[in-house]
């Protein structure tokens, strides 16, 4: 390892203090300094934290975005969601490999460059995506991949290709409450600082931090307001968020942390982005008010690794909050109050979504479940209660903040209070976001949107649910289809059993491995999908999917396993052509073809005849 | 990614769990399997409980000395209608838990098929045979087959240590050997590297060779592989097959050997 790399490397865990808990942040720091992660700057990095080698090798090895290969000069990775896939990104990227004279996922014989497909990028209204290292590009097109192939071969830097192509547009559709937020930075704040709690509402000795003094209401009176709201989770649980601050709240412990999921990685969804994009100010100040309300002095800001662009300028605006005394100590004044939030980067690892699983890749580890309980809000970030809560909540949490929980209670419907950004693509004219009171029928959104002829609508991404046009009439909201912004529309002209086959891939792509069934099962459906699509599948195969769903739902640890037979399940009952259709044989036939397995011998050989065929010679 | 909602009433059952065993009247320590009533001290798990009372419970990643894992899902129960992972969930007065059920098995059998064709498992030749918990449970469990195609990943051994030889074609990821020498040999010779289906067992060395780590054959790392990965050389045939544990005596009929030890293993977070 030459002694330049070796400097890097003690800079990046220098600024890091050598901590680490902030592994992710320094192999991510080092990985783009230096090309890729190899078998020595692992070692080094191990022995600057002090933690084993193994298990910086394995983090390292669990997400996507590091590798511990050398990858090429140019990465290349095109976002391979079914709506891209409508898009046509697989032609695209053919294309390109023909260019560069590459393989998919090979890296060309120069070292200079390599060309995969990743999960979903969160661009799916300005497909087809993709992400050159690891700077997300939108709207590709013949044209573009022509010139990106020359840039790459001419050897121009990322830095200097053409600026447009990493324009990443809003496409704000329908706005309301949450995006059409005017308050001020700091307003939202200062009104929970001013609001004084009724006699009933506890002082804040049991489980507010010494710091502040015991007879402060505010913090209590915040959380009042939170409960009033009927303010529930939008990462698509739908928890109560009063509920759930309180019981950070009332913890034990006098350290605890407030981190904000915008590990936005539902195949389908990109709302987190644009609410960063465009209110960035108002999810900073969420997080700020629950650090209030639970007595947090520390908080994250789990970003996905797809969001990277976002980095700076997300890291400009907690500069200039600090300026402005909303964050860091004595905040506005107030005597005891500090709060600081930091961004930390994720590496393409969908499974970090889950709240337990992101804890642990915000501690530098591997990004695999916890066993609960207990639970985060009691034991989470660095065993200390900790709030996980997603960007679009928090948002809300600080509109609610500025204008009170009974505002906030009377949008919506009386069991799902307030809005729901949804994250519109596939079939419509106008892909986007479109923030509606909850309530709002499928059909609304649909007409919205400018879609026609519409068969299916993929709520919620792969893990939530299919609905077929005779359930257009049903509306989104917990006690009907509850939603975590994606809603992915299909017309007439889509294959539903293709849409099944890319998410039954992206779940087998992304499954942590932590447990048996979705380890092993997330493949099993995956192969079981390929085999029916190849042309080899029957009923037996169709059996097998149910039987292995069934496993998953039964024994799997996480969301992730439990829901990821849904499309499956979902497109079999609703869909069941899609399926038989490609079912030619009434008996099991193997998934290997031994007849076409011998097409290469005949073809060496020049034999076409009858003998050289499998089967014919019976 | 979204929590299912199955987990989101499992906090509202671990709540009323809680909210009953404060109750005075409920406060005898004891809820049944299949029907049999069975003692727990508070702290046990449901799968700690059971092995004590010498109800079998089919498990791969659990050992006696070790701290809950959760991971191989052997052990999945119905814990008052929801299956629940056994190992880990705290036992509570009045659980009605379905263990050696039909439907249960059933599944169980399914998660050995899975095992099965995931990694390369050849028990004929395999020097372990008979004293391998997968291979014992899938007798116990009527597996007749792999059932399902085998996925014959490459996995190439590590015989680079002069005493011990690593056979990853076995390695069903049960981390045990991940903890003995983390937690009790203080060397964290072994761990996980990749996600997934590619998830894989590493070692402490740049190398990635066993030879330049400092395990030991002495390690307790070295002697809890429920299954052939961790074999010391030139020790393979030393008790016959036909001799060994799970051939003397099917494996759901040794419920004492996996008792769990008291006190019980500390938890740590």
């Amino acid at each position: 390892m030459p002694e330049s790399s070796l400097e890097t490397v003690a800079v990046i865990l220098g600024n890091h203090g050598n901590n680490g808990t902030r592994l992710m942040q320094i192999l991510r720091e080092t990985q783009e300094a230096l090309g890729w992660l190899s078998p020595e700057t692992i070692t080094a990095i191990a022995k600057g934290v002090g933690w084993p080698r193994a298990k910086v090798e394995g983090t390292a090895g669990f997400y996507s975005f590091f590798h511990t290969r050398p990858m090429g000069r140019y990465r290349v990775l095109w976002s391979d969601n079914i709506t891209d896939r409508m898009l046509g990104n697989l032609d695209l990227m053919q294309t390109m490999c023909q260019k560069l004279w590459l393989e998919p996922g090979r890296v060309s014989e120069d070292g200079l460059v390599s060309v995969d497909t990743t999960s979903c990028t969160g661009m799916c209204d300005q497909g087809p995506a993709v992400l050159v290292n690891y700077r997300a590009i939108t709207r590709m097109t013949q044209e573009r991949v022509a010139r990106m192939a020359e840039l790459i071969q001419k050897q121009v830097p990322v830095a200097g290709w053409p600026t447009e192509w990493f324009q990443v547009e809003d496409n704000i559709r329908r706005a309301d409450i949450l995006l059409n937020n005017t308050t001020k930075p700091g307003e939202a704040l200062k009104a929970a600082l001013a609001r004084e709690g009724n006699q009933e509402s506890a002082a804040n000795a049991r489980s507010w931090r010494e710091g502040v003094n015991a007879a402060t209401r505010g913090p209590s009176a915040v959380l009042e307001e939170i409960k009033k709201s009927n303010l529930r989770g939008r990462g698509g649980a739908g928890f109560t968020t009063g509920i759930k601050w309180e019981a950070c709240r009332h913890a034990p412990g006098d350290e605890r942390y407030v981190v904000c999921n915008a590990d936005e990685g539902e195949p389908g969804t990109f709302k987190d982005r644009v609410l960063l994009t465009r209110q960035a100010d108002l999810v900073f100040e969420g997080m700020t008010i629950a650090a209030y309300a639970i007595g947090a002095r520390k908080g994250y800001l789990y970003l996905r690794g797809e969001y990277r662009y976002l980095l700076e300028r997300l890291n400009e605006v907690l500069a200039r909050r600090r300026d402005m005394n909303l964050l860091g100590t004595n905040i506005l004044g107030h005597s005891g109050f500090d709060f600081d939030i930091e961004v930390h980067l994720g590496a393409g690892a969908y499974v970090c979504g889950e709240e337990s699983a992101l804890i642990e890749s915000l501690e530098g580890k591997r990004g695999v479940p916890r066993n609960r309980p207990p639970y985060p809000v009691t034991v989470g970030f660095l065993g200390k209660p900790t709030v996980v809560n997603n960007v679009e909540t928090l948002a809300a949490a600080a509109l609610i903040a500025a204008k009170g929980g009974d505002w906030y209670r009377d949008i919506g419907t009386e069991r799902s209070a307030g809005t729901k950004l949804l994250s519109v693509s596939g079939d419509v004219a106008r892909p986007g976001i479109y923030e509606y009171p909850f309530g709002v029928t499928i059909a609304e959104v649909l007409a919205d949107a400018g879609a026609t002829d519409t068969q299916a609508v993929q709520i919620s991404g792969p893990s939530g649910v299919c609905v077929a046009d005779n359930e257009f009439g049903r509306s989104i909201a917990f006690e009907d289809i509850p939603t975590a912004g994606a809603f992915m529309v299909f017309d007439y002209s889509r294959d539903m059993f293709e849409v099944a086959r890319n998410f039954a891939h992206f779940f087998a792509h992304e499954s942590c491995g932590f447990c048996t069934p979705c380890r092993v099962g997330t493949t099993l459906l995956k192969n079981l999908m390929d085999k029916i699509g190849d042309g080899h599948g029957t009923q037996v195969e169709i059996s097998e999917i149910f039987q292995v769903s069934h496993v998953l739902q039964m024994a799997a640890h996480c969301g992730l396993g439990h829901t990821a037979p849904h499309p499956l399940l979902d497109t079999l009952e609703k869909f069941r052509p899609a399926y038989e259709r490609r079912l030619k044989y009434l008996n099991f036939r193997p998934a290997f073809d031994l007849d076409g397995a011998l097409a290469r011998a005949r073809q060496m050989t020049g034999r076409d005849d009858l003998a050289a065929h499998l089967g014919s010679s019976e | 990614m979204k929590t299912s909602n199955s987990e989101v009433s499992a906090q509202a059952n671990a709540r009323g769990a809680r909210a009953k065993a404060a109750r005075p009247a409920e406060a005898n320590n004891v809820f049944t399997i299949d029907g049999r009533e069975i003692p727990f001290e508070p702290g046990q798990t449901v799968m700690q409980a059971a092995l004590t009372a010498g109800v079998f419970v089919p498990h791969l990643c659990y050992h006696p000395e070790f701290r809950p894992h959760g991971s191989c899902k052997l052990c999945t129960m119905k814990v008052n209608g929801r299956p629940t992972t056994s190992c880990t969930l705290p036992a509570a007065p009045g659980m009605e838990v379905e263990n050696n059920t039909t439907e249960i098995n059933d599944k169980r059998r399914l998660l050995i098929q899975m095992l099965l064709v995931e990694g390369n498992h050849f028990c004929p030749s395999c020097e372990k045979s008979g004293n391998c918990k997968l291979q014992a449970l899938g007798y116990a469990l009527g597996v007749m087959s792999p059932h399902f195609t085998l996925f014959y990943p490459v996995r190439p051994v590590d015989a680079s240590h002069p005493e011990m030889l690593l056979d990853f074609n076995r390695c069903i990821l049960c981390e045990l050997c991940i903890r003995a020498s983390a937690e009790v040999d203080k060397k964290n010779v072994f761990a996980l590297s990749g996600r997934g289906l590619k998830k894989h067992l590493i070692v402490n060395a740049e190398s990635g060779r066993l030879a330049d780590t400092d395990f030991a054959p002495t390690d307790k790392a070295a002697e809890v592989c429920p299954v052939g990965v961790i074999l010391r050389k030139r020790r393979g045939f030393a008790v016959p097959i036909g001799k060994r544990t799970y051939d003397l005596k099917p494996i759901n009929e040794q419920a004492d050997r996996f008792k769990p030890l008291t006190p019980l293993p500390k938890e740590e977070f």
